[in-house]
């Protein structure tokens, strides 16, 4: 059954894409003064937004995991959080790329830039915590706790472009009273988040299942020792 | 109900309250004893400050404008440094002879003994920086003590922001076979939404200025780091030690 799940998302996903990718490069025009590279944002907020909402997954099921201490909710965090972080790099390197072609520079230190590479050290630094220990029980508790402590940086990188005056553009989705795209330019980008959600879930699915796998044979070296 | 009973209601709260705060004082209290008596880490967290600021003259020029506009980002790198050698040792100390497992199993809640630990070592290093910050005024020839009130409150605010994730991650990792690594790696980050409130503030607060309404913003990135993360580690440290 979740074979099949991933197999439709998996084909879904790559046609929303696709689609998507062909309305951005082709049928788009230009933007009045970025010229072509403004189609960046087309990845980098879909993937902003995609690598939070794993973010947020992970801190529901920390959350669950403390109250229910159901080892599944560690495992969705775990995967969860793995993919953000992918997202999040996605975030990083396209924002550079687009800064060097606007600003002339890779990287500068403004509020919203350092919160996000802050939210990438962290959610690191979790997945390396994850990695420092062995005893499973543990491993989920310290984890879920960190995961929620990090959670509080996610929302000052959200609110950052609005608490701080930035280099980075400040709001231009309308769900954040931005409007500053033009008609028909705003809908792909919530296409492409849609699709990268899609992205998004095939790959925790397929990493909670590896995680399924690495507690089945854990328990079966258990059992073993035992005999 | 009786007038009896009513006022062992209105009393009982209070001796709670009153029986809790002891707790956690006796806690603290045992800390800086100990720390008194054998001053091993103030002496290194001290000693490791001056090191800092000694090397951080090669790494620039020391000059007069240079150091004015650097002045908080100096300060604040030193204590955060030299703050992680005493945070490391909070918990990490009571693990010889399962000293840790005594104070779990004692009356004292996991809230208070969090919060026991994060006033000492508040203490241990606001006394580093009484001794850092003039030592940095000689060193680096700057004037510190003309906004001396908001200067402290900086100073409070952001060494209690230090202390409280510091102290809950010292909670985090004491049983990690890679504590010392993984504590920095952890810390750090977590840290920089207060480092960077501190920074500009007390290099705005050195520089000559008051805090305007411009960096106003600053004091209350302090205030909400210290309340939010004061009650998030209140409410996690049982999970942490406990589970």
């Amino acid at each position: 059954m979740r074979n099949r799940i991933i197999v439709i998302l998996a084909f879904a996903a790559a046609a929303l894409l696709s689609f998507n990718l062909y309305k951005v490069f082709m049928v788009l025009p230009d933007e009045l003064n970025q010229g072509a590279i403004y189609r960046i944002i087309y990845i980098h907020v879909p993937s902003a937004i995609t690598c939070f909402t794993c973010f947020f997954a992970a801190l529901v099921s920390s959350v669950l995991y403390l109250a229910k201490k159901d080892m599944r909710f560690d495992g969705v965090a775990a995967a969860a959080t793995e993919v953000g972080v992918v997202f999040a790099s996605i975030v990083l390197v396209t924002g550079s790329i687009w800064a060097r072609i606007i600003w002339g520079i890779w990287w500068t230190w403004d509020a919203r830039l350092t919160s996000m590479f802050v939210c990438w050290l962290l959610y690191a630094g979790y997945l390396m915590l994850r990695r420092a220990i062995d005893e499973p029980g543990q491993r989920a508790r310290l984890c879920a706790v960190m995961s929620i402590f990090a959670f509080t940086d996610v929302i000052i990188v959200w609110k950052s472009i609005e608490w701080w005056r930035t280099q980075h553009p400040g709001p231009v989705l309308s769900i954040r009273n931005g409007g500053g795209m033009g008609p028909g330019m705003e809908a792909p980008i919530w296409w492409n988040y849609l699709a990268l959600v899609m992205l998004a879930t095939i790959l925790i699915m397929v990493r909670m299942r590896q995680e399924d796998i690495r507690r089945e044979i854990d328990s079966m070296r258990r059992w073993a020792h035992a005999l | 109900m009786t007038p009896a009973g009513s006022i062992a209601t209105t009393v009982k709260p209070e001796l709670a309250a009153l029986r809790w705060v002891r707790g956690a004082a006796a806690v603290c209290a045992k800390d800086l004893r100990s720390e008194l008596r054998s001053k091993d880490t103030i002496n290194a967290s001290l000693s490791f400050a001056l090191v800092i600021l000694l090397l951080f003259s090669f790494a620039f020029d020391p000059g007069v404008d240079t150091v004015r506009e650097i002045s908080g980002g100096l300060l604040w790198l030193v204590f955060a440094f030299a703050g992680a050698l005493v945070l490391n040792r909070s918990y990490a100390r009571e693990l010889v002879n399962d000293c840790l497992d005594a104070l779990l199993s004692s009356p004292v809640s996991g809230a208070q003994l969090f919060l026991g630990k994060c006033v000492a070592n508040f203490v241990l290093l606001v006394a580093v920086e009484v001794i850092c910050i003039p030592v940095f005024g000689i060193f680096y020839n700057v004037n510190w003590t003309r906004h001396l009130g908001q200067l402290a409150i900086t100073f409070a605010l952001g060494t209690w922001a230090l202390t409280v994730i510091g102290t809950m991650f010292s909670a985090m990792t004491v049983n990690l076979r890679l504590r010392e690594l993984m504590l920095p790696i952890l810390v750090y980050p977590m840290m920089i939404p207060a480092l960077m409130a501190a920074i500009q503030l007390t290099t705005v607060l050195m520089a000559g200025n008051t805090v305007s309404a411009d960096n106003l913003i600053w004091f209350k990135v302090l205030i909400g780091f210290d309340i939010i993360f004061t009650i998030l580690g209140v409410s996690f440290v049982d999970t942490v030690l406990i589970g």
